[in-house]
């Protein structure tokens, strides 16, 4: 892929050296409020809260710091079962008890049964490393805020081995929330918030073409044109986004596909539409066609 | 600094806090805010932590800092917005007519001139050209994004998006999605432990192998699950059809919600009498009396309506505005048995509560606690549902 720079426009050169360091990356499309939300948190050492659509980048946005800085990221996936403890560490009793009956280690050690969660990893690197804890509205009500005291404090306490870990470096942490349930106010108090915004046509053109250098102008217009119109359409249960978006333009280069078809035909409209009904909605009402294939063909790869 | 800034957020109702203020200030006392764009930005990712109050956040901003930015030249803009064929769409048939009479030189000229005129007439405050939908600028209210003159706030910039108010769809005080129906029932649950047992119980495992001298015990115990059970019961009468896009959204987060134990639905007109509708097109019907009987107390009624009709439809034997229905009870007695059979009734109003002030809305509100059918509205009914009793 080529690489496109990402030109900043209008940015002032400030004093503080540590300010403005993420511009974007060659594969990331960041407008200027989220490279100064994403700056201060990181001069001001506040987690960044990032929340919008999904499918608009919010997981991307902590791919794209780490690529852009040159430093490791490390991702915390968070379940409705995670436990704020886990990202700490775990303490393997199950382990230790079978070794006690059954093994040759020495159990008196129990050191080697601590394990290190995502949150301890990213604290004992020696490097500074960028941690996502991503969808972090999965967890129970109370997850935010039992990582309160160790989000501001970057330092947690072994009571097993009585050793209290400290950040070497204090982690770059990004954390991605769908707003599905309410984060705690003690919780937000503390970070700097983004709300991605749906881009508008023009950043759209912009991020495509990060991602389809080499894209024809017209088969660009024309699918921009198709998408927007599919976004208007307020009976579907899941509008199409921008990862939907860009998996479809793929399809459309892979297919061959000419531009005078892209508006007309909206092939492989199954890759923008994933539910069942917004599909057959779209199929039947708008196009005025049958649906090809059988009922399974969710896709539309048969077209 | 910009103190009286923040005391404008909270008279917006944005909840800041000082923590956050203080945040603002580090990030000012340390240079990363050179200009009032970045400290717009700035101050709303530290400051605002939802997008619901991004709105209010523009509207204390442009009234804070009105007039501060370097005048820019505003006919470009608006000759781009005139430009562009698209902004054509938002206006009505009879606006439109008013353009296509005009040709762009004219109009340009017709709109050059009221802008002096403006000029000399109101220094001060903020004004919509030919604001009231006459004149060709008068589309102020077709558009959302629609280009604000400002009389004294010319600039671009910050106070510009400001005034765009473009984040107006996600107040929370005002508009209502499927999903953010779904979030605001998301949290109607109550968890108890039912069904097999088939999760671990680790303390009770070790309590057991420990009293067991270490040969190892496994307890399971049941797994959490919301038993909330929640009965839905809509007002689909004349009165309701210019709310029936919010009922419609309401209903389709509850019925999407895979949470609830059980969910139940009814429809009636304009008031509860011997029979609730199950399908309002077939008619049909289901009595009244065999679902109290049928539903136990432990269910959680959420009634939709405007509560809203004739005196005698609420108080009268007969009364019913459907003369095949023929009620013997009034419906009154059948909302009030509704009332005193479940524990937990609230009742939604797409109305606004200033419309709230009809004998009959009065009267059923004192029967069940009434909220506004918005999200806030919403999560304070959720809240009074999870009430334990």
């Amino acid at each position: 892929m080529n690489i496109v720079q990402i030109t900043i426009i209008g940015r002032l050169t400030l004093p503080n050296n540590d300010f403005d360091q993420f511009m974007g990356s060659a594969d990331y499309v960041a407008d200027e409020a989220l490279r100064n939300a994403v700056n201060v948190s990181i001069a001001l050492k506040r987690p960044l809260l990032v929340r919008g659509e999904p499918g608009t980048g919010k997981t991307l946005l902590a791919h794209s710091i780490a690529k852009g800085l040159g430093k490791r990221l490390i991702v915390w996936n968070i379940k409705s079962t995670t436990k704020a403890q886990e990202g700490l560490y775990v303490y393997d009793t199950v382990q230790r008890l079978n070794d006690s009956r059954f093994g040759d280690s020495d159990i008196s050690d129990i050191k080697q049964y601590i394990k290190l969660g995502k949150l301890g990893q990213a604290f004992t690197s020696p490097e500074q490393v960028v941690l996502l804890i991503d969808e972090v509205d999965k967890a129970d009500l109370e997850f935010p805020n039992d990582l309160l005291n160790e989000l501001d404090e970057m330092s947690f306490h072994i009571p097993e081995t009585n050793e209290t870990m400290v950040a070497v470096h204090r982690p770059i942490v990004v954390i991605t929330s769908n707003a599905e349930k309410e984060l705690p106010d003690a919780f937000l108090r503390r970070c700097i918030f983004h709300f991605i915004e749906f881009p508008d046509p023009n950043r759209m053109e912009e991020i495509i073409r990060v991602h389809f250098p080499d894209i024809q102008n017209n088969l660009l217009r024309e699918a921009l044109k198709a998408f927007y119109l599919l976004r208007e359409i307020d009976e579907f249960r899941k509008k199409p986004s921008t990862a939907e978006l860009i998996d479809w333009i793929r399809a459309l280069t892979a297919g061959g596909i000419s531009h005078e078809q892209v508006f007309k035909e909206v092939p492989f409209v199954g890759t923008l539409l994933k539910k069942e009904t917004d599909y057959y909605h779209f199929v039947t009402r708008r196009m005025g066609r049958r649906p090809s294939g059988n009922r399974t063909d969710v896709y539309g790869m048969l077209h | 600094m910009f103190a009286d800034f923040f005391y404008a957020l909270k008279t917006r109702k944005v909840p800041v806090s000082i923590t956050e203020w203080m945040t603002l200030m580090e990030a000012l006392s340390k240079g990363f805010i050179s200009n009032l764009d970045e400290f717009y930005y700035l101050g709303r990712a530290i400051l605002v932590k939802s997008e619901a109050y991004f709105d209010q956040y523009d509207v204390a901003f442009q009234e804070y800092f009105r007039g501060i930015e370097a005048p820019a030249d505003i006919p470009e803009q608006v000759l781009d917005w005139l430009k562009d064929p698209i902004n054509r769409m938002t206006l009505t048939e009879a606006e439109k007519a008013i353009f296509d009479t005009m040709n762009f030189d004219e109009l340009l000229r017709e709109f050059e001139k009221r802008l002096a005129e403006q000029k000399e007439q109101h220094d001060g405050g903020s004004y919509w050209i030919g604001r009231g939908g006459t004149g060709p600028f008068g589309h102020s209210g077709s558009h959302p994004a629609g280009i604000r003159i400002g009389g004294e706030s010319k600039g671009r910039g910050a106070i510009q998006i400001a005034q765009q108010r473009k984040f107006l769809n996600y107040r929370s005080d005002l508009t209502l999605d499927v999903r953010q129906i779904k979030t605001a029932l998301r949290r109607l649950r109550q968890l108890s432990r039912t069904g097999p047992e088939d999760e671990l119980d680790l303390e009770e495992t070790i309590d057991a192998t420990a009293k067991n001298a270490g040969e190892v015990e496994l307890c399971w115990t049941r797994t959490r699950k919301n038993t909330v059970k929640l009965l839905l019961l809509m007002d689909v009468g004349g009165s309701m059809v210019p709310h029936a896009k919010v009922c419609s959204q309401l209903f389709s987060a509850a019925h999407s919600q895979s949470h609830f134990k059980d969910l139940q639905y009814y429809y009636f007109h304009n008031c509860i009498y011997e029979s609730l509708f199950r399908d309002i097109e077939r008619q049909v019907e289901v009595s009244t009396e065999n679902l109290l009987h049928t539903l136990g107390p432990d269910y959680k009624v959420i009634c939709v309506g405007d509560a809203r009709m004739a005196i005698q439809e609420l108080t009268e034997k007969y009364g019913a505005i459907y003369y095949y229905q023929r009620n013997e009870t009034p419906g009154i007695i059948w909302l009030k048995r509704i009332a005193e059979h479940f524990t937990h009734c609230v009742w939604l109003n797409p109305e606004e509560p200033y419309y709230w002030n009809h004998p009959t809305v009065l009267v059923i509100s004192k029967l069940f606690p009434m909220f506004e059918l918005t999200l806030d509205g919403l999560g304070e009914a959720v809240n009074r549902l999870n009430v334990k009793r």
